[in-house]
């Protein structure tokens, strides 16, 4: 460009792109800010109550005081078993389209069912919780009811990201062991599957992370405001701590200010921690990479 | 992916009379029928989601529910004792005043990230920013809606001087910065998507990075970006507990952005554990769930043809 006479125009035109590269700059900056500040604003309100009596004890004085354990060990049941419906399903789910299927109208319409399920909006997994799990399943309020719940809604995004994590192991792969004489299952369990096992955890993790903090899923499938004791099988109902930040900030009167930030700081770094580890996974998975 | 013939094909042309029906012959068989469960796992459960909350809203659509009382007035009284009434306009328009603020933050904004990130920023650089643009989408929606609560509204009562900070902007910015990694992330992939010959042809031609954005990118882009709104539009839509804490959930029709409404999604939370499973109140949540259904799946389903149209091209 230097090689020509610059004209005013020109000078004029890059003026303008400096300009907007700037500005688009700040916006993309501006999007990052509110997450810098709100870890701040929880760390500093929330950080001095974040103690090991927190983490560790029951709630006291109508949920005033005390700690949250009721709440994380719920949340940690209500994902675990969430994943354990999920992961499986969204799996197989995922190898059928990536392996199997072909490019007809079936796979059109799984493809449109995944978008849309990924779309269906919380409250109407809801919706659908108590209608099929609570009611006509007669399972209850209960922990299975609500794990089942989110595991529904978590199925979309396992589905993909598992479809992905298939799409990346070379074709080469799967034709050199067919060669040998291979079914196609024992060709999946013994190549490509273990080839993309970090690639389907990575995808596991993200959403695990994800449904612990759902709130309205689990608000009327099983989980409840405040229990005063453990729950003994999947059954009973539970706490869980999204939803206990939702009751102690808007339904209780009279709880400690630093309170609910130090428990949206425990969620929030709940959150962030299995976040953190998934990109962490997936950097390191592109590092390793053998093909 | 490409040829996926049955290995097997060659084999027994070769061959004549091979046949191969071994244990694991069959194995792959049954695997094969697992897995094809597995696959139309989710349009079952599209069609269950449907069939359940249809059930049970059934109760209220067949014997109270009138489409003109639904849709076109403002008064919801499902608790009173003598005359319940069933309108959700004044949700309706709260539902879709806090979604256009939304919206109106969002798209500027990840339309912005988006150029930025795909266009001029260099390989790291690029890396970092969508990483750290989809922290946004890692914080839980309960946690967006307690900073509704304790940050977003003494600001905007000390920044406005309003009575109360709970209201349409609180909860319409909160929404915005929920949608954009979302909208950000599929515009990127719209701009990506625009093959780089159409840039170096701009480019040769001496126009600018930005002209070249301007004039060929976005217009080529164009429906790409088209379904990352619509996208955008349905999260939003279908947001329930940062609507639920930050608007301050009265019902009402607004008539200025400071005003408190109530939206659709925040009504069901409320309201669904104080009602008896069957009443007229419970199937009235449940035929706002129906409608939530309906319209966040025609939302998406535009979404995802606008998007097809520019792959298929």
């Amino acid at each position: 460009m230097e090689r020509f006479a610059t004209t005013p125009l020109n000078r004029r035109n890059r003026r303008i792109q400096a300009l907007l590269r700037g500005l688009f700059l700040l916006m993309t900056l501006l999007l990052i800010l509110p997450v810098a500040l709100i870890l701040a604003t929880l760390i500093v309100k929330g950080g001095p109550a974040l103690t090991f009596d927190l983490l560790f004890s029951d709630p006291r004085l109508g949920m005033t005081a005390g700690g949250i354990l009721p709440a994380l060990l719920g949340t940690v049941w209500l994902v675990s078993l969430a994943m354990l419906a999920a992961a499986p399903l969204g799996v197989a789910a995922a190898i059928y389209l990536n392996e199997y299927a072909g490019d007809g109208w079936l796979t059109r319409l799984i493809n449109l069912a995944i978008i849309n399920l990924a779309g269906v909006p919380s409250i109407v997994h809801a919706l659908f919780g108590v209608g099929a799990f609570v009611l006509f399943f007669g399972l209850g309020a209960s922990i299975l009811a609500a794990s089942l719940t989110l595991a529904v809604m978590s199925l979309p995004v396992i589905i993909v990201t598992t479809r992905e994590a298939l799409a990346a192991v070379p074709m080469s792969y799967r034709e050199a062991c067919w060669t040998l004489g291979a079914t196609r299952w024992q060709t999946i369990r013994r190549v490509v599957l273990p080839n993309a096992v970090p690639g389907i955890l990575t995808g596991v993790i993200l959403e695990l992370s994800r449904s612990a903090g759902e709130t309205a899923p689990i608000m009327f499938t099983g989980a409840a405001f405040f229990l005063p004791l453990l729950p003994q099988d999947v059954f009973d109902q539970t706490m869980a701590l999204s939803l206990h930040l939702f009751v102690i900030s808007t339904q209780v009167p009279g709880v400690p200010e630093p309170l609910p930030y130090a428990v949206a700081l425990v969620l929030i770094g709940l959150v962030l921690m299995m976040n953190a580890l998934s990109i962490g996974f997936r950097l390191w998975l592109r590092g390793s990479r053998r093909w | 992916m490409s040829d996926r013939t049955s290995p097997f094909a060659r084999d027994t042309t070769l061959h004549g009379d091979c046949d191969r029906r071994d244990a694991a012959w069959y194995i792959d068989k049954g695997v094969e029928w697992l897995l094809f469960l597995g696959g139309i796992s989710a349009i079952l459960f599209i069609i269950g989601i449907f069939a359940f909350i249809t059930h049970e809203g059934m109760g209220f659509i067949t014997t109270r529910f009138d489409a003109g009382e639904f849709f076109t007035t403002q008064y919801w009284t499902p608790s009173d004792e003598y005359d319940p009434e069933y309108g959700i306009l004044a949700m309706l328009a709260g539902t879709a005043s806090v979604t256009g603020l939304a919206m109106l933050t969002a798209i500027p904004f990840s339309l912005g990230a988006a150029i930025y990130i795909g266009e001029f920023a260099g390989e790291r650089a690029r890396e970092a920013l969508k990483i750290l643009v989809e922290l946004l989408a890692a914080i839980p929606s309960v946690v967006w809606g307690f900073i509704g609560l304790s940050v977003m509204n003494p600001l905007l009562i000390a920044l406005f001087d309003i009575p109360v900070g709970l209201n349409i902007v609180n909860a319409g910015i909160l929404l915005g910065l929920m949608a954009t990694p979302i909208m950000t992330s599929i515009a990127e992939d719209a701009l990506k998507a625009v093959p780089d010959r159409y840039r170096e042809a701009a480019e040769a031609m001496g126009a600018t990075r930005w002209q070249v954005i301007y004039k060929v990118v976005l217009p080529a882009a164009r429906n790409g970006l088209l379904g990352a709104v619509l996208l955008g539009v349905g999260r939003a839509f279908g947001e329930t507990m940062v609507v639920l804490m930050a608007t301050g959930h009265a019902i009402n029709i607004p008539d200025s952005p400071f005003d408190a409404v109530r939206a659709l999604t925040a009504t069901i939370a409320a309201e669904l554990g104080e009602t008896t499973a069957g009443s007229d109140h419970w199937g009235a949540l449940f035929t706002i769930g129906i409608l939530l259904f309906v319209i966040t799946f025609l939302i998406n389903l535009s979404a995802d043809l606008i998007v097809r149209g520019i792959r298929g091209k």
